[in-house]
């Protein structure tokens, strides 16, 4: 089991812990080459810049471009690390990434921050809220949706590894940090967080400290909620998935995504076809985004602990007719 | 051998390649005749012509010069040419867009030896040309980097996205090829999105443009050179050519982008070939 229960106060965003994820793979893996579109600010490749500036590529504000030029850095046997907001990366180059990268399986990593409505005051166009779908579509892709910046941290070091192409997922926003350096990080493999019998609530990225909260709330009803961190939506863990079915009977899955085709979608394909047991999906109900506070943001698209803890109860009350 | 021989040898090289890309594509019963035909010269100048180092028994030799086909649907005579040159038996032509062939209708690296990058989705693979050119940079190699390209093709932004990185970067170790048939799938070129003129705008996108014949092997071979002299920037060949080039019924018709000669128009264009003198 994890070894974080509870939200702490010390708060960082993904986003810082790519970019020293991006610092340390300089330091330790020669061909590691990082690329950006005029945000090598926002998406902290400018860390890397300063350190290792002859590895570093600047390529203007050209997505597309910027995604085959990483395919052919990688056939050339770089690690590309391709930094952009989520919704640039995914969706303006989505099929430079299909024919350019994943076609041929090549090993480019897609850094993309900015993610989810927690990216707050620079409102819709700015967020990505679908890319989780459109990505895990991609043939070969891994998909990496860390829930803090520790974790973000070792999503960034495993991507590196990981053979073929991978995204990770990534805010903007500084928030809570819930995992332990020595906390285990394995591509593929959720992590529990809290045991329960009662119900499973599965989370990726921000929900993650959400859904521990919401466990925290059912406690208070008498409710044992697992928790599952499922830091990797593609290849996603079935066998916790169907483990959580067998165990609790009841299903609750929290993204700060699109419901459609989301986190929620690839863990609602195992249930169905594995274990059919009551389900409930938190996300972003096809609607496009907007500006103000992360936290307003939350509660203004139903996506806080409390909706979660409603859900729980939701399929719970299914589970028992 | 005199340059003059050469040339000879070359516009032989370049008859027999047309002659097995129709047939293939005959054989196939579809594809792309009229982007192969036109850049049959530029093709044979490249492989035959001393342009390219490059290995066919050792296809993932890393000191290669890399060809990189961005125009996809061109694929047939990129196939002929791999094959003459051993990279594979010949007789694969004929399995052209059938079922488990290796030869798929568009390229698909992994499954022939020589394919640089999977193509067929247009304005890709100067990026990718690009991003291989920059890794050469980087580690000092000495190998060059060819990339083809249409002038159709060079509707779409990502080309000139492209341009401007290879630019930025100074990469002279780069040289594309501009294969200016002046025709795509729908009409001409003129027609539907004017793109001249070709050689300023690459200019202005700090290349260097070298405008040529794309079917005269002496122009081919001088341009080739000359690419290769240039310092501090990255060169384009405008080859200016005929879509179907050396097929009197095909040539500059966009009807003949996309479809597969019947038995009788298959032979009467392996005649027409036998009797032309291009080059």
């Amino acid at each position: 089991m994890g070894s974080a229960t509870k939200a702490q106060s010390e708060q960082k965003a993904t986003r810082d812990g790519f970019g020293e994820g991006l610092l340390e793979l300089g330091r330790t893996r020669p061909d590691v080459v990082v690329l950006t579109g005029d945000l090598g600010d926002s998406t902290r490749a400018n860390w890397f810049q300063k350190e290792f500036p002859e590895r570093f590529f600047e390529m203007g504000i050209a997505e597309q471009d910027m995604m085959g030029a990483a395919a052919g850095l990688a056939l050339s046997g770089k690690i590309p690390f391709v930094c952009s907001f989520g919704v640039f990366a995914t969706g303006r180059a989505w099929e430079q990434i299909r024919t350019s990268i994943c076609n041929m399986n090549l090993n480019v990593k897609i850094g993309g921050t900015h993610c989810g409505i927690s990216v707050g005051a620079d409102g819709t166009t700015n967020e990505a809220l679908e890319d989780i779908s459109t990505m895990r579509a991609q043939v070969n892709m891994t998909v990496l949706v860390p829930c803090d910046s520790i974790e973000a941290k070792k999503a960034t070091l495993a991507a590196a590894e990981t053979p073929g192409p991978v995204y990770l997922r990534l805010g903007r926003s500084p928030s809570s940090i819930l995992t332990k350096g020595k906390d285990p990080f394995v591509v593929g493999k959720a992590n529990l967080l809290r045991e329960g019998k009662d119900v499973a609530l599965f989370a990726c990225g921000l929900m993650v400290d959400r859904s521990l909260r919401a466990a925290a709330l059912l406690e208070k009803e008498g409710i044992r909620a697992r928790v599952v961190n499922m830091h990797t939506v593609k290849p996603v863990d079935r066998e916790a998935i169907v483990a959580a079915c067998r165990d609790t009977g009841a299903i609750v899955t929290a993204e700060e995504h699109t419901i459609v085709g989301g986190f929620g979608s690839a863990v609602a394909e195992v249930v169905v076809e594995e274990h059919p047991v009551p389900m409930a999906r938190i996300g972003i109900l096809d609607r496009i985004g907007e500006s103000g506070e992360p936290e307003e943001l939350f509660k203004a698209f139903r996506l806080t602990a409390e909706d979660i803890a409603q859900a729980a109860r939701h399929v719970i009350k299914k589970k028992r007719k | 051998m005199s340059p003059k021989a050469d040339i000879q040898a070359l516009k032989k090289k370049a008859k027999e390649i047309r002659r097995d890309d129709l047939t293939m594509i005959a054989k196939a019963g579809s594809g792309h005749p009229g982007g192969s035909l036109s850049m049959v010269e530029i093709l044979t100048t490249l492989f035959y012509g001393g342009v390219l180092r490059h290995d066919p028994k050792n296809p993932e030799w890393d000191k290669r010069d890399r060809l990189v086909l961005s125009k996809g649907h061109g694929c047939p005579a990129l196939y002929v040419v791999l094959a003459h040159r051993g990279y594979f038996p010949r007789d694969l032509l004929w399995t052209l867009r059938k079922l488990g062939s290796p030869l798929q209708g568009h390229p698909q690296r992994g499954l022939l030896p020589g394919i640089e990058i999977s193509s067929g989705s247009l304005g890709q693979g100067l990026s990718i040309a690009g991003g291989m050119a920059l890794a050469a940079k980087l580690d000092k190699q000495t190998h060059r980097i060819y990339c083809i390209i249409g002038d159709g093709e060079s509707d779409e932004g990502q080309i000139w996205e492209a341009a401007m990185t290879a630019a930025k970067y100074a990469l002279d170790n780069f040289c594309a090829i501009l294969d200016a048939n002046g025709v795509q799938q729908n009409g001409p070129v003129s027609e539907i999105k004017n793109l001249e003129p070709l050689p300023e705008k690459w200019r202005s996108f700090g290349w260097h443009p070298i405008e040529l014949n794309g079917h005269r092997f002496e122009e081919l071979l001088a341009a080739f050179e000359k690419a290769k002299s240039v310092k501090g920037k990255p060169a384009i060949l405008i080859a200016r050519t005929v879509k179907g080039k050396g097929v009197s019924f095909m040539e500059g018709q966009s009807s003949w982008h996309g479809k597969a000669p019947k038995p009788e128009e298959l032979e009467r264009a392996l005649q027409e070939i036998e009797a032309g003198n291009i080059g």
